[in-house]
């Protein structure tokens, strides 16, 4: 049975026809051809597909998408809308500079798990990682980032850089916040950007 | 030989080139290449492990709106040449494994395909089958050869003597597991066959691998087949080779009037149809003199393999070369089983082929009172033992010495299970590591001058996230003296020159070499100040002098391990690896590769096993919330690190690889970490929670 729905995908209206049994995740890759949600497993074990659904982090390939007619999805691919100038949003930026990342398949929805979770622990939300007797905010810790990310597997095994960039994107975020600049810094400054890389040599000025 | 490659991009910690593509999601992955009305193959698995399909009945699922057709052994076009019977999907009725592709539904929608395919209804004759590894089942052989080539058995002295008389002694038998690769992009491949070409866009480490094989088993011309494959989600041997569904998608192709057809592999279906890493049984025994030198070695393996197509790893080869001995053999069975066919996995031989050793290792240190850094000193070997050929590079032991030091191997006691905190048995662990260093010669490359300084550098490589985009636009600007924002690199296309696959560690030094070389062409066919348009082609370097020497990567790898005393969980407090692999082009890049080859090599010595279960043939943990593959919150403390080491011998480039030794030996650490923590030998992957129970 097919059904019309309308989904706010990153930032734009798009009206779109599904089967019942269509997930969130397939609307996105195989109706809208919005494919920056990756599909890993389609279980919700692996967490490639997450993306940021009514402000929330959710495994878009757990939920059906006529449950969410009206809702706003943002992928990774918008998250970057938000920075003015075509910039990255700090946690690609972050995710860039400590290559949290090999082959980049789970990266997106690394991304979108991370910008997140970041928010969830500014807003007090405590983890199993969280100490009950702590006073005040919660402390991004390497623990606590290891237990809130932990949703999200990467088989090159970039985890040690993905701790590092979500330590980096919470600076930021942080200094943000208080209306403070960016503390981040390009580590190479002569890196060529990747703007010179488009997805097919072909492509390429 | 000073034929190295003067360095400027080279050995700069570049961020990766195709880095904004990855964290915006917009790098394209081979299901993600937009075609035009694509039709969605979703297959039909067989139920049974072996015998015959009776009868297809297909009328429900051809019955469901939306279905193009079902295909069965009745309507799939042929194979010219259906020899290899992993490959020869639907070609007969025969039944090789559980989990075998036995019919497939095309339809307009993935959701349709899905349903139709759970319509189908197959009937089958059943045989008896096996799909049990024991040490003494009764159908195991030895291979011609092994994996690349390696001898199956080898011996030199008389190992059983000298282990009779050896002063020391351990005689242990090791397992590791199946596991499974597990690549984040599940395998998947879009075929479209408009009458003269097949366009595959595919998931795999090496376009040109695919081309020829297709080309071969449907009987077209090479130039008929084009695969493009600029974006791959891992791969760890898995997509070395085409597996099955390529030729499903490529002949399920041919029935559908021109319409594209994507088979996005499921990740369950991954557990038959795109191939595993054999369990082994490792037999060891270790002879020793008072001081701890070795006597006699030898390691016998039982590994399995699927009756329909033979894959003998090389299991023993890191053995033969690893450590001096003057009497050692090594001998490989295998069981044809009737099961999914393996292949390769990271680090195939070398990685399960160090577990049992380096464990091995470890228990005659215990057994001579040596320290295991010492004992692996008094054994160094001053020239390869299996061939007599002096190392080009080997600083194994410089490894150990730096690792020591930066890991505080100083405060390991040497009696177990002596520390404790809080409830946690404390332990520290080392073992070596080993990659040979390959280069292939089937490599081309073109380079073209374009206009104001551009460089179009062209070869049919594959980054599989190993930072090759990066790696060899670096290495193609100072080949060619070139700012590296002036190079064009097209790679992951068969219309671009042959090359070979991303695998063994060969694809920076095979394909960055064949760069060089055709860079080197360049200048002396069009000079410094080249004409637009102006191009050369050139083939792999000859490097006669490299066969006379024994080149390898060595490391070291340590790990502290915390072991709860009450429940018997582990965990990996702290990893280091120190390794020697020739020259690092990008830092940044190299660093995550070694990592992540150790995150593993964490999961193979914690967590991973495919349990096949003999009563029916299947891995049953066919999932990725049953198959545990390492999350973050399991990493904690873990780095990486290497020693300058430029090989001379190890062509222009003077860089022998760095995707698979990370992974080799780290297992072997933890588990003689375990050892250190608990007093308690696990020589059976993986150390699970159960095994420090007492």
């Amino acid at each position: 049975m097919d059904s019309e729905i309308t989904l706010q995908v990153d930032g734009s209206e798009r009206t779109l026809t599904v089967d019942t049994r269509t997930t969130v995740l397939d609307a996105l890759r195989d109706r809208l051809g919005v494919t920056s949600p990756k599909k890993g497993c389609d279980h919700g074990q692996c967490g490639a597909c997450t993306v940021l659904l009514d402000g929330r982090r959710a495994n878009s390939c757990l939920t059906l998408a006529v449950a969410h007619d009206g809702a706003e999805v943002i992928t990774a691919e918008g998250l970057a809308d938000v920075v003015p100038d075509g910039h990255l949003h700090p946690v690609q930026q972050a995710f860039l500079e400590q290559d949290g990342f090999q082959c980049g398949y789970c990266t997106p929805g690394q991304i979108c798990s991370a910008a997140g979770m970041i928010e969830e622990a500014a807003a007090g939300h405590p983890s199993t990682a969280t100490d009950p007797a702590a006073e005040g905010g919660i402390s991004l810790t390497d623990d606590e980032i290891r237990e809130r990310m932990s949703g999200n597997l990467c088989r090159c095994g970039a985890y040690v850089n993905i701790v590092a960039a979500v330590h980096q994107a919470a600076e930021t975020a942080a200094s943000l916040r208080k209306g403070l600049p960016d503390p981040a810094e390009a580590a190479v400054p002569d890196s060529p950007t990747a703007a010179s890389m488009p997805a097919h040599p072909e492509d390429r000025p | 030989m000073s034929n190295l490659l003067p360095g400027r991009a080279i050995g700069t910690p570049y961020e990766r080139l195709d880095g904004e593509l990855k964290v915006r999601g917009t790098a394209p992955y081979a299901y993600e290449q937009p075609v035009q009305n694509p039709l969605y193959l979703h297959p039909v698995l067989s139920t049974i492990a072996r015998g015959t399909v009776k009868r297809v009945e297909s009328a429900a699922a051809e019955a469901v709106s939306g279905v193009f057709t079902v295909l069965t052994s009745e309507t799939t076009p042929r194979l010219e040449d259906p020899s290899d019977r992993e490959l020869a999907v639907l070609q007969d009725n025969s039944i090789g494994y559980r989990g075998q592709i036995v019919a497939a539904v095309l339809a307009e929608t993935p959701e349709i395909a899905r349903e139709a395919a759970a319509a189908v209804t197959v009937t089958y004759t059943e045989e008896p089958f096996s799909a049990q590894l024991r040490a003494d089942g009764p159908e195991l052989y030895a291979p011609e050869e092994l994996n690349a080539g390696t001898p199956t058995d080898s011996s030199e002295g008389d190992v059983d003597t000298a282990f009779a008389t050896a002063a020391l002694k351990v005689e242990q038998t090791y397992s590791t597991p199946a596991e499974h690769n597990n690549p984040l992009e599940p395998h998947a491949t879009v075929a479209q066959w408009d009458g003269s070409v097949l366009t595959l866009w595919d998931s795999t480490q090496g376009v040109h691998a695919v081309k020829g094989t297709l080309a071969q088993v449907l009987g077209l011309e090479e130039e008929q087949v084009h695969v493009i494959a600029p974006h791959v989600g891992g791969g760890f041997g898995s997509k070395g080779m085409p597996h099955v569904h390529v030729v499903m998608a490529a002949l399920a192709a041919q029935v559908t009037g021109g319409r594209p057809v994507k088979f996005p592999v499921t990740r369950r279906q991954m557990y038959t149809l795109t191939s595993h890493r054999t369990p082994t049984l490792q037999r060891i025994r270790l002879g020793a003199a008072d001081d701890g030198r070795l006597t006699a070695m030898s390691l016998d393996i039982v590994e399995h393999t699927s009756r329909i197509k033979e894959f003998a790893e090389q299991t023993p080869a890191p053995f033969r070369m690893m450590y001096a001995s003057p009497n050692r053999s090594t001998t490989t069975r295998v069981a044809p089983l009737d099961i999914p066919v393996p292949s390769w996995m990271r680090a195939p031989g070398e990685c399960p082929g160090m577990f049992g050793p380096e464990v091995a290792m470890d228990e005659l240190a215990a057994a001579a009172g040596l320290d295991p850094i010492e004992l692996r000193r008094r054994n160094e070997p001053g020239v390869d033992p299996e061939t007599g050929n002096p190392w080009s590079s080997r600083h194994l032991l410089e490894c150990f010495d730096l690792g020591a030091e930066c890991f505080g191997w100083d405060r390991r006691v040497t009696r177990p299970r002596s520390v404790q905190e809080d409830g946690w048995l404390v332990g520290l662990g080392t073992a070596s590591a080993v990659y040979p260093f390959m280069r292939q010669p089937a490599n081309t490359a073109r380079i073209r001058y374009e206009q104001d300084g551009i460089y179009s550098v062209q070869i049919g490589a594959a980054d599989i996230g190993t930072g090759a985009w990066t790696a060899l636009t670096q290495i193609a600007a100072d080949a060619l003296e070139a700012p590296i924002d002036r190079i064009r690199l097209g790679i992951g296309d068969t219309k671009f020159p042959a090359a070979s696959v991303a695998g063994g560690s060969s694809g920076t030094a095979s394909w960055g070499g064949t760069i060089i070389a055709a860079a080197r062409a360049f200048r002396a066919d069009h000079g410094e100040h080249p004409s637009p348009g102006a191009q050369t082609e050139a083939r792999a370097p000859q490097d006669p002098e490299a066969e006379n020497l024994a080149l390898y990567s060595f490391g070291a790898h340590f790990a502290e391990v915390r072991i709860s005393a009450d429940t018997g969980e582990i965990r990996v407090a702290r990893m280091l690896g120190v390794f020697s692999a020739g020259r690092i082009i990008n830092p940044r890049t190299a660093r995550s590769q070694f990592l992540g080859g150790m995150t593993m090599g964490l999961g193979m010595a914690l967590h991973e096993q495919s349990v096949l279960d003999p009563r029916f043939g299947i891995f049953v943990n066919h999932d990725l919330a049953e198959y545990h593959i390492p999350t973050n919150a399991d990493v904690l403390d873990m780095e990486a690190l290497w020693i300058e080491d430029r090989d001379e011998h190890a062509g222009p480039l003077g860089a022998r690889g760095i995707g698979e030794i990370g992974i080799v030996g780290s297992a072997a650490a933890i588990a003689n970490a375990a050892y250190n923590a608990s007093g308690i030998r696990v020589r059976d992957l993986p150390l699970t929670p159960d095994k420090f129970l007492t």
